[in-house]
């Protein structure tokens, strides 16, 4: 690091190909602005007033030049535009079998949860060299996951989930931002993202009190919550049955068809009336107020750990909730 | 410019009547532009004693001079009188307001009541929203983002949002007021394609004003009704969606800017063609690139929610669309350039201005590509990148644009000359002062700084020390023409009609203009700019 560094660290697979990227807008922004600057200042000068009795005659427009200077700022944005939209489409999709960590934004808090059950607040333990995706959402108000090292930033807005991935290439401490205003205490709702060697994460992992995973959190809210009596495992309740749900599409009353993602799981909790499953009855009663951000979380876990076959529930750490990673893939997505 | 014997009009629209009276019930559109002179000239020092507090906390990485709390109100308050109350109405309600009937060689504007009341309308506006920054404070920043406006803000919002709501009537109807008035009210001869580009400016970015205004003002009135009356129509817990409002927020916040910017393009497109003694390089690209601006303007709203949640295909075609509305704007800055090329270059002060804002509008508007630009809005957007770019074209754009334009017809307003030595002085602070606050920005934004951050990690205290250091001297380089300004209106050289000299009809009337503007209507038979020979000396008078 020199005393005047120019650019964040670079600590993600992400981050060199953002930076590639500002590197060439860089160039196109400086060429172009200290050209203008220059034959401004030097027609200033060449043809600065020298009486004031001076009219120097008219110069009629040039439609080549009006074209040229049309036409290749056009074709240097087209080149920003595809390469730009390229590396967004890169950030928008999380490598399969990426490790899964859930987040939910509360002011003024990052609260984080492990695929293998480990809660953090304001702080991420990841491994490097192991793609991350994180699902995010928010209690109260609009917040925003940024860590620049990484070059990512998503918001997380309250009432629907979005994500974001990375993968860490270098061991170290790296800032965590909160980057949508969010009220009082905004700048204080920083953390940062601790990556660490896969066997000292190991070692990470171990440490503290037995954690229980998302999913195992999930099944035992699925019976609280008293779910169990309709989605019964015989296929014998009055709602659908949910093993192997997840990822699939489903038919619904007036021939309409869903994926069953995070989004439409979370729904069906908390709006149960809005999508009903083809041959089934509006009978389940709504969860709005009763589950927290965390707890749905928990239970989409769940839900997706029982694309498993029957006997498996519990997954893997790491394999983002699913069976196995290769099982998991394809579905791993929140936009197919 | 030797008009030894040179004395002030017998009469004219200043000395015309006498009284409070004649100012609060005037109905001449060059009273009406000096009542928005002075009231936003107050909003725009108190919208810049608001940044002097956030740039004095922010010197220090704790930010211990003043609390969280008041730091979110600081932000909340400068973001919501410059942009609300100073910029938007800054130039067309001003210089507008009294240059186009002028230049068109009419003698008022299409409707000289609506102009008053459009003052009126922005005075309650104003009133509204000083009692609500006053009585307590807004806390939401300028953006009154959901749910936290709606639900979880503790502060002001409603009367904020009522008196942004307000003064939004006061910006269509000067918008209606200048489209009617461009259309009917054209001297004879004065063709449309003879139209100084000021008035293609003002016709677009009234256009804009029309169009655009009550987008925000419905979306104001739904935070305020689901604020009071619980509505759900952004709170997701009542099965609203919080990024509607960015939708609603931004089809109009977007467009703001080009209301903010068009103007003072039209401003520079003036400058440069005077004290260049040329016609202007690529008139019709110039004209009509103001109105590709303005309709592109529209469609490109997303690219402030390219993080928020909106699919990867939508954020693609607003970023495709972004880059577009680049391309008129760049168009201009070449032909500005151009205009230099074998002209007859004078470095007066309004001509500083202009080149002050070519070079600052150049970097503003490059760096939006930055952000047009999806890999890299992602890492920049919400940081203190996004406030550069946006100080660039606002403050480096907007202002200077702003600032060269009233140095330009100040003699006209006032009938004096200002001090050129220390108006050039002023010009070269602002410039540098300008630069050394909002530069250091950029880099501390792709260092990962966010925006509205009362406190911050110690490694960027370096940056934000020198933007602190550049603010103080922007600040000085605005008090001084402030000083002088004044100073001149009593002590300044008496202009003649046409000091620079210039073409168009404004020049051809005494300075200041009697209040009927001129005292027969003119007759245009020469194109636009012809500067091939000495403009007339003022036939009109």
């Amino acid at each position: 690091m020199t005393g005047f560094p120019l650019f964040p660290e670079r600590a993600s697979t992400l981050a060199t190909e953002v930076d590639a990227l500002y590197l060439y807008l860089v160039v196109v922004s400086v060429f172009f602005s200290v050209g203008i600057a220059l034959t401004l200042i030097v027609f200033a000068i060449r043809f600065r007033r020298r009486s004031e009795t001076e009219w120097p005659g008219e110069i009629e427009g040039s439609m080549t030049l009006e074209l040229t200077w049309t036409i290749i700022p056009f074709l240097l944005t087209v080149v920003m535009f595809v390469w730009g939209a390229q590396v967004f489409f890169h950030m928008n999709r999380p490598p399969d079998g990426a490790m899964a960590v859930n987040v939910v934004g509360k002011r003024w808090m990052w609260k984080l949860q492990h695929p293998t059950g480990q809660r953090e607040i304001n702080e991420l333990h990841v491994p490097v060299g192991r793609p991350v995706k994180l699902t995010l959402t928010s209690e109260d108000v609009i917040h925003s996951f940024f860590v620049p090292a990484f070059r990512i930033k998503k918001d997380a807005v309250p009432g629907r989930y979005s994500v974001a991935w990375f993968e860490a290439t270098k061991p170290g401490t790296y800032h965590l931002f909160c980057s949508e205003y969010c009220g009082t205490e905004h700048s204080k709702m920083v953390g940062r993202i601790v990556v660490l060697e896969p066997a000292e994460y190991q070692t990470w992992l171990a440490g503290g009190p037995a954690p229980v995973s998302p999913a195992a959190a999930g099944e035992k809210l699925f019976t609280e919550l008293n779910c169990v009596t309709c989605h019964r495992a015989d296929s014998g309740g009055r709602g659908p049955l949910l093993h192997g749900l997840f990822g699939k599409t489903v038919q619904l009353q007036g021939g309409e068809t869903v994926v069953a993602d995070e989004a439409y799981i979370r729904e069906s909790i908390l709006n149960p009336a809005a999508k009903i499953t083809a041959g089934y009855q509006p009978i389940m009663p709504t969860y709005l107020g009763q589950v927290s951000e965390e707890s749905l979380l928990q239970l989409i876990a769940y839900i997706r750990s029982l694309s498993a076959p029957s006997g498996e529930v519990a997954p893997p750490p790491g394999a983002a909730g699913g069976p196995t990673p290769s099982k998991a893939a394809g579905r791993d997505r929140l936009n197919p | 410019m030797t008009t030894p014997e040179a004395a002030l009009p017998k009469t004219h629209y200043l000395n015309a009547d006498y009284g409070w009276k004649s100012w609060l019930f005037t109905t001449d559109h060059k009273r009406i532009a000096i009542l928005y002179l002075v009231s936003i000239t107050f909003m725009f020092f108190l919208g810049g004693a608001y940044a002097v507090v956030i740039r004095l906390n922010l010197l220090e990485p704790t930010g211990s001079l003043v609390s969280a709390e008041t730091y979110n109100k600081l932000f909340t308050a400068h973001g919501v009188i410059m942009i609300f109350f100073f910029l938007i109405p800054s130039i067309p309600a001003t210089l507008g307001n009294f240059l186009i009937p002028l230049m068109i060689g009419a003698k008022d504007l299409a409707f000289p009541r609506l102009n008053l009341l459009s003052w009126y309308v922005y005075i309650v506006g104003a009133v509204f929203t000083l009692y609500a920054l006053v009585a307590g404070g807004l806390d939401t920043g300028w953006t009154f983002y959901t749910p936290y406006s709606t639900v979880f803000a503790n502060t002001n919002v409603i009367a904020a949002g009522v008196g942004i709501f307000i003064a939004g009537f006061s910006s269509i109807l000067t918008g209606l007021n200048f489209i009617v008035t461009i259309h009917k009210m054209r001297a004879p001869g004065l063709t449309w394609f003879r139209l100084p580009l000021f008035v293609w400016a003002h016709y677009a970015t009234s256009i804009i004003q029309v169009l655009g205004t009550p987008v925000i003002a419905i979306t104001l009135l739904l935070v305020t009704l689901e604020r009071a009356f619980h509505f759900g129509f952004f709170d997701p817990n009542r099965g609203g969606d919080p990024v509607l409002f960015q939708h609603l927020f931004w089809f109009y916040s977007h467009p703001a800017v080009y209301i903010m910017i068009l103007p003072s393009m039209g401003v520079i497109s003036e400058l440069v063609t005077c004290f260049s003694r040329k016609r202007v390089f690529g008139y019709n690209f110039i004209a009509m690139s103001s109105l590709a601006i303005a309709g592109l303007g529209f469609l490109v709203w997303a690219h402030h929610m390219f993080v928020a949640g909106i699919s990867v295909y939508a954020a693609m075609i607003f970023s495709a669309l972004s880059f577009l509305v680049a391309i008129p704007s760049a168009i201009k800055v070449f032909n500005w350039t151009a205009t230099l090329f074998r002209g007859s270059v004078s470095w007066q002060t309004p001509m500083l201005y202009a080149f002050g804002f070519i070079g600052l509008f150049t970097i503003g508007g490059l760096t939006g590509l930055f952000l047009a630009t999806l890999g890299i809005d992602v890492h920049v957007t919400d940081t203190y990148f996004v406030i550069a770019h946006f100080h660039y074209i606002m403050v480096g754009g907007a202002i200077m644009g702003y600032l060269g334009g009233l140095h330009f017809w100040w003699p006209k307003m006032t009938g004096r000359l200002y001090p050129e030595w220390w108006a050039r002085v002023s010009a070269v602070v602002v410039f540098l002062g300008f630069n050394l606050t909002f530069l250091p920005q950029f880099i501390l934004g792709y260092l990962g700084m966010p925006r509205r951050y009362h406190a911050y990690p110690p490694e960027f205290q370096v940056l934000n020390v020198m933007s602190s250091a550049g603010a103080s001297i922007l600040g000085v380089g605005y008090l001084i023409p402030m000083v002088y300004l004044a100073w001149s209106m009593r002590y300044g050289k008496v202009a003649p009609a046409n000091p620079w000299p210039a073409t168009g009809l404004e020049w051809q009337t005494t300075s200041p203009p009697p209040t009927e503007n001129f005292p027969r209507t003119p007759v245009v038979h020469e194109e636009v700019y012809d500067y091939s020979a000495p403009p007339k000396e003022a036939a009109l008078v």
